[in-house]
């Protein structure tokens, strides 16, 4: 099993407040790995690391190392944008861009250089019947983004990163925002993206986790209590915070 | 009983607050609504279509305004076209890049002071630089460059208010598919933007057209259709003031007053129609 991301000794810090506390794991390739735990404990923070997303926020330093494909992530000259194009990101609000449904998509080839216009149609076609959208938007392509549901967004957003073809796409509560029916159209795509891309999901939905990972990380105040394929912390957790966890004891 | 008392003195306190409000409003609307209706009731009978295509003779007391016409849109544009890209890239480089720093303080601190000098200041900073030192003369480039440092305060403030109220998200969208900061900026950014941008330009040209003591030690007072960026002429306002001041005539003066009244109308309503229009189509 080839490892995509592998993390050691990872502390992060905003100013002097320790989000992240000595965290050690690995992420696989064509893999779902979700991250749960209860509110603030750095799910998100350890989420933003893995395509330096947090480099946007003042006061931030990290210690330890975050490989990517082998190579550290974080050392010097490493090239951010090279990166951020095949880590690519989905947020836990819909985040389309105030543009049309097929401006939004072709946004990322297009600053990759990408100018055929009959290739952009074609990214297009692609990344929307990647998400199940195609049927529903063809006809209103020029159509703003922002008059589409919440749902229908947030696949967009999913088309939209896909469309740059990244390797491991990062999900941050992609579905927290959204109704059972649009989150169940959600959970179906992710399960076959997992064939060609490695996906990283924050999840607060246990069920979810629990449907749709292959690996399970549990997080707690700032530190991993522990990794193990899904359906292992689901039946038979090592430590009893994730067993307590779990079972909705406390978080 | 106490309580219902309290409540009847803020019932009241109430009714005499807004009274107050309304009254200063409506004062604030009629005011406005009387000057320009007298201006328009006085001015438009003397346009016509002489009026409008002949240059003025005899100092303006006959004639039309036709050149003068011309030197106030050539005057304006020019002012704006420079003071654009200064103030868009001044606030750009304001909130995206040098967030916060000492130094913004600074310029800001001064860009505010800038926004309040009168505008006589601003002639005669533009005349002995612009029109003496780096030997422009009486020109329209002078008063274009005076102009531009006049509205360059309000452009840079409106344009930077604008960048802020992008959302975060957008711009972690764009970063997070490997664009890079230029490339958020101006292709994400700025099209969000554009209303505010312009909302800045529209107070901008409207502080720029109605300027005239600047504009008399920058640009002069020719008569004559400006040809080139080095030839003198005379806007609109400064025309006005001339016919007023030295009672040539009335009849124009008030011709003068009611179009120039009426080009800020157009520009003002071009402006928003053109924001309504980007707002609805969201950017696009
Ligand atoms: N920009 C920031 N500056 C300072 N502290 C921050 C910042 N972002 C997050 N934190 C803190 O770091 C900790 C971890 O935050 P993070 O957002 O990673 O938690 P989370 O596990 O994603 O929580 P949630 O489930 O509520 O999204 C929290 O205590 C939070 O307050
Ligand atoms: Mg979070």
């Amino acid at each position: 099993m080839e490892t995509k991301f592998e993390i050691e000794k990872l502390n992060l810090y905003y100013g002097s407040f320790q989000a992240l506390d000595n965290v050690d794991m690995n992420i696989y390739r064509n893999k779902i790995t979700a991250l749960i735990g209860p509110s603030g404990c750095g799910k998100s923070t350890f989420l933003r690391t893995l395509n330096r997303m947090n480099d946007l926020i003042q006061g931030v330093r990290i210690e330890g190392t975050v490989k990517f494909d082998g190579k550290d992530m974080y050392g010097l000259n490493y090239d951010v944008i090279a990166l951020r194009k095949k880590v690519g990101m989905v947020f836990q609000k819909p985040n389309p861009f105030p543009k049309t449904i097929y401006e939004n998509i072709v946004y990322g080839p297009r600053i990759h250089g990408e100018k055929n216009k009959s290739k952009l149609d074609r990214i297009v076609e692609k990344a929307l019947y990647e998400v199940a959208m195609w049927e529903e938007v063809k006809d209103r392509l020029q159509k703003p983004a922002l008059g589409l549901s919440g749902g229908q967004q947030q696949r967009l957003c999913i088309a939209r990163c896909l469309a740059v073809e990244p390797e491991v796409i990062l999900m941050d509560e992609p579905t927290s925002a959204l109704d059972p029916v649009a989150t169940a159209k959600i959970e179906e795509l992710l399960k076959e993206l997992a064939v060609k891309y490695s996906i990283v999901i924050v999840t607060h939905n246990m069920q979810q986790a629990g449907r749709v990972s292959d690996y399970t990380s549990f997080f707690l105040n700032g530190k991993v209590i522990e990794t193990d394929k899904t359906e292992v912390i689901f039946s038979n957790p090592a430590d009893k915070k994730t067993e307590d966890y779990i079972t909705g004891r406390f978080g | 009983m106490a309580q219902t008392h309290l409540q009847k003195v803020k019932t009241f306190k109430n009714i005499v607050f807004y009274g107050i409000i309304g009254t200063l409003a409506a004062l604030t609307l009629a005011a406005l609504i009387i000057i320009i209706s007298y201006i328009l009731m006085n001015g438009l009978s003397h346009i016509d279509f002489e009026f409008l295509s002949q240059d003025p003779r005899k100092m303006g007391r006959e004639g039309g305004i036709f050149s003068v016409i011309i030197g106030t849109l050539y005057v304006t544009g020019v002012g704006i076209v420079i003071a654009t890209p200064i103030g868009v890239a001044a606030a750009i480089y304001f909130t995206e890049y040098a967030k916060g720093g000492k130094g913004v303080t600074i310029i800001r601190f001064f860009t505010e002071i800038l926004a309040g000098i009168p505008s006589i200041i601003f002639g005669l900073f533009g005349f002995a630089f612009f029109v003496i030192f780096l030997g422009m003369g009486w020109s329209v480039i002078s008063g274009g460059l005076t102009l531009a440092m006049m509205v360059l305060p309000t452009l840079v403030r409106a344009t930077e208010e604008s960048l802020k109220t992008v959302p975060m998200a957008y711009r972690e969208g764009s970063l997070s598919l490997g664009a890079t900061k230029w490339q958020t900026i101006t292709k994400v950014i700025i099209p969000c933007c554009k209303p505010g941008i312009l909302t800045g330009l529209i107070l901008g040209i409207g502080r720029a057209i109605g300027e005239s003591a600047a504009i008399m030690l920058t640009v002069g007072g020719s008569l004559r259709v400006p040809t080139s960026l080095f030839d003198s002429t005379r806007t609109m306002a400064v025309h006005l003031y001339t016919l007023a001041s030295e009672g040539l005539s009335m009849e124009r003066t008030y011709a003068t007053a009611a179009l120039l009244i009426f080009i800020v109308l157009v520009i003002n309503g071009t402006a928003t129609l053109i924001t309504n229009n980007l707002g609805g189509s969201n950017g696009n």
